[in-house]
């Protein structure tokens, strides 16, 4: 309870001005496409220099919470996920935007954010020295198989066809592979200059979600020229807390795949939505509603990647790990001010350490307060002529490709990517399968060279991936998850075989 | 009509005239770009930020420097870029990892060499040092080296990647103990490569200075030897050399951090720099900060880089061959 002592320390006046407007930008940075909450973190650092310690610290804590949820603002309204932790928010947001709910999305979306989040935060508060221990238990052949096991929900996701779902899957993998390999330097697929470093995550998000939409849009926009405006219902919160209240089931899922991807260093923010929505949608008995604007898909995506927060901090905070590279940034933030996370932390400057968890805390509140504020308003960008609709989410497509390394290659390849996607779609395939390929390619890749590495050193591979407990689990879940996928897609095949038969 | 156009075209003229007149005159005249072949977070970038901050005073560079991170492949991405990309106009620099960049055009498949850039002062001196974890039962370097002589190859070392300052300082030691070590390679920098060792994936690990520092300040690691000619007074008095431990281990893994620009940029541009970067450096703001996060600093001057990259490129092309 240490913890509650130090809660003053955030209402200091210019703590909470920091903390409002780290919560404010870090909003307006997250609904931005392009800017990562690793990035929007990573420019609010010099401002820290001049503040002390604990208030440089509230304003990143306060930034990295409210740029995550802002992500998912123009992940519905726009369809342009801010970072790969809003891809599972925009498959049902947008379509729920589209239909004129977006206040009701957003609604839900901050409200989902601000449970997962604080619930995130108690862990780190209360849980810090158990999950110190349980992050530092995944070792390269764990992380391995984490990773096949997101592999295996790669054909379920977000696809009429199992079958497209893992090509699309392939799709991604093959992509991931791009570039220079990171373990050994080995030059993969290097046609031009602007591939040597690989596809980057954030231009291939933004080409893969937002292209094909703004293609669709160019395409109609011709034929009916007139304005096909929606008409935004004020959506009201009372109602949008008692449809939250409803959802617990996905608000858990969410929350606790959230909460536990998060602590697994390296791999955390990236999956943990997509892998909450999979699940949330696996146990949902209305499975077919999800992808079409279902808000459960909403609420556990965006419970899981605001859960994630608190316990990603957990490395970084108990053994100055950093378990994600916004953890990494906020470690630069704080040894620039002589401060060094791990038990120096919690020892020496108590202070600092636990006025910062409580700003989170107090964040998390904020964010969803002026979340739901301007949902109202910003919903109404759905008003928009589509013709400027399409206009605009262009140029922010090439600016936010831009803007992650000042790159033209980063556009092109969001341009390539796009229109690749736009032809895809019309085969019916999928592109948050093939997003999720691109982004556990590398992680089941190197994880395996390095894996076998050490496993030369000790006692061969098969040894080192197959034995013990984690790897043994792990490996069911695997086994269980690709059963799931082969049972359930034979159920719906069999419905599908007698409705057939039945017409 | 013709009255406006005339106006216009002048005014458009007069524009140009200004905007040639501000080329020729005083640079900087707008904001420089620094490329960090590293992520956000880690070492170099971290560093990068602090060096920088005071760009934008009147006595030194007038203007601020801004950073632009372009990571992968151990800075291969971020260097390609820089050697073939960017502008030569003295408004991009670039961050410098020595040996990185120097090992890995040695080892070839890159666009860039010592000779396509120009150094313009070095700001940073992180030798490598080996860890273990605490719990680990070696607690000197002669127990580890023992082990591996006993048990080839079985002996894991991780580093931040190939052909960087852990990889060559590795390298060293296995020269110099002729014991057969496994170095391990691991994605994600220094972190990652610290990670394994705190959590016991590998044997010991070959880090930074100034993170094993950190470590160690957390109570995670144990720090046995380091590779520098003189051991660290400011931050690990004590802590021995290599030397000390009796293997021939020189500095030539020190990882010197410093920034350069693209071979082509006006002389003019590099005198100014040259001239006004190692003032910035040794600013007492930055020191400060610098100190605070742990990091060894060490100031040189163009000529002085110039002389330590010749001899690096020797030191490693000598090093590296056969391999």
């Amino acid at each position: 309870m240490e913890f509650l002592g130090y809660f003053g320390g955030v209402f200091e006046p210019i703590s909470f001005l920091l903390l409002l407007g780290g919560t404010i930008g870090g909003l307006i940075l997250g609904a931005t496409p392009g800017l990562s909450p690793t990035m929007a973190v990573a420019l609010l650092i010099p401002f820290t220099f001049h503040l002390q310690p604990a208030q440089g610290l509230i304003l990143l804590g306060a930034a990295y919470t409210s740029t995550v949820a802002g992500g998912a603002v123009s992940a519905i309204l726009l369809k342009i996920p801010g970072a790969p932790a809003n891809i599972a928010t925009s498959l049902d947001g947008n379509a729920m935007a589209k239909r004129g709910e977006g206040a009701r999305a957003l609604h839900l979306s901050f409200l989902a954010s601000g449970v997962g989040g604080v619930i995130g935060v108690l862990l780190l508060i209360f849980m810090t020295p158990i999950l110190a221990q349980w992050a530092l238990a995944f070792s390269y052949s764990h992380l391995f198989w984490m990773a096949i096991l997101g592999v295996t929900v790669i054909g379920s996701l977000d696809s009429k066809s199992f079958v497209k779902g893992l090509l699309s899957g392939c799709i991604g993998l093959w992509l991931s592979m791009i570039g220079f390999d990171d373990n050994l330097g080995a030059q993969r697929f290097i046609f031009v200059d602007a591939l040597a470093g690989g596809i980057h995550i954030i231009p291939a998000l933004i080409g893969l979600f937002a292209i094909p939409q703004v293609m669709e849009m160019f395409s109609k926009g011709r034929e009916n020229a007139a304005i096909e405006a929606l008409d935004v219902p004020k959506q009201s919160l009372i109602a949008s807390i008692r449809e939250l209240s409803r959802s617990i089931r996905s608000l858990s899922i969410g929350t606790i795949f959230g909460s536990i991807i998060g602590i697994i260093p390296g791999v955390g923010g990236q999956i943990a939505g997509l892998v909450a929505y999979d699940q949330a949608r696996k146990f949902s008995p209305h499975k077919d509603k999800f992808g079409k604007g279902h808000p459960e898909g909403i609420i556990a995506a965006e419970s899981a990647n605001n859960a994630m927060v608190g316990p990603s901090l957990v490395p970084l905070l108990t053994l100055s790990i950093p378990g994600s590279p916004t953890a990494a940034v906020l470690l630069g933030g704080l040894i620039i001010h002589g401060i060094f996370p791990g038990s120096d932390l919690f020892d020496n400057h108590p202070r600092v350490a636990w006025t910062f968890i409580n700003s989170m805390l107090i964040g998390q509140i904020l964010m969803v307060v002026f979340g739901i504020y301007t949902a109202t308003w910003a919903a109404r960008i759905a008003r928009a002529p589509v013709p400027i609709m399409a206009a605009a989410v262009m140029v922010l497509a090439t600016f936010g490709s831009y803007s992650v390394q000042q790159s033209m290659g980063d556009v092109y390849i969001m341009l390539g990517l796009g229109v690749g996607m736009f032809f895809l779609e019309k085969f019916g395939f999928s592109a948050a399968p093939l997003v999720l390929g691109l982004i556990l390619g590398p992680i089941a890749e190197s994880n395996f060279t390095t894996g076998s590495l050490i496993a030369q050193a000790q006692d061969g591979p098969l040894i080192y991936f197959m034995t013990g407990p984690l790897n043994m689990f792990l490996i069911f879940l695997v086994l269980a998850s690709i059963g799931y996928s082969f049972w359930s897609n034979m159920l719906h095949n069999r419905a599908a075989g007698k409705a057939g038969a039945g017409s | 009509m013709n009255k406006l156009l005339k106006t216009m075209v002048m005014g458009v003229a007069g524009l140009a005239m200004t905007a040639t007149a501000a080329l020729a005159g005083e640079y900087p005249d707008r904001p420089i770009g620094v490329a960090v072949s590293y992520g956000a977070g880690g070492a170099t970038d971290f560093q990068a930020r602090i060096v920088t901050m005071v760009a934008g005073n009147e006595d030194i560079l007038g203007q601020p420097i801004y950073i632009v991170n372009k990571p992968g492949a151990g800075g291969r991405v971020g260097w390609n870029w820089f050697a073939t990309e960017a502008d030569a106009d003295g408004y991009t620099l670039s961050a410098y990892n020595i040996p990185h960049f120097v090992a890995q055009s040695i080892k070839g498949g890159v666009q860039y060499s010592a000779d396509s850039f120009e150094p313009i002062a070095n700001w940073g001196a992180d030798p490598a040092v080996v860890v273990v974890g605490k719990d680990s039962k070696f607690s000197t370097i002669q127990d580890l080296v023992d082990y591996a002589r006993d048990n080839p190859g079985k002996a894991t070392l991780s580093g931040a990647g190939l052909f960087v300052g852990h990889h060559i300082a590795a390298l060293q030691i296995e020269k110099a103990t002729e014991a057969k070590f496994a170095y391990i390679p691991t994605k994600g920098g220094g972190a990652a490569a610290m990670k394994a060792v705190i959590a016991g994936d590998v044997v010991a690990g070959i880090n930074n200075l100034s993170d094993a520092f950190r470590a160690r300040e957390a109570g995670n690691v144990k720090i046995l030897a380091v590779a520098d000619l003189e051991r660290n007074a400011e931050f690990l008095p004590d802590v021995p050399t290599l030397l000390e431990a009796g293997y021939d281990v020189d500095d030539s893994s020190v990882n010197f951090r410093g920034l350069m620009v693209k071979k082509g940029t006006p002389q003019e541009v590099i005198d100014t720099l040259a001239a006004k970067v190692p003032e910035m450096f040794a600013h007492a703001r930055v020191a400060k900060r610098m100190k605070a996060g742990g990091s060894p600093m060490k100031i040189m001057t163009r000529a002085e880089v110039q002389a330590m990259w010749a001899e690096r490129e020797k030191f490693l092309a000598e090093l590296l061959k056969g391999l």
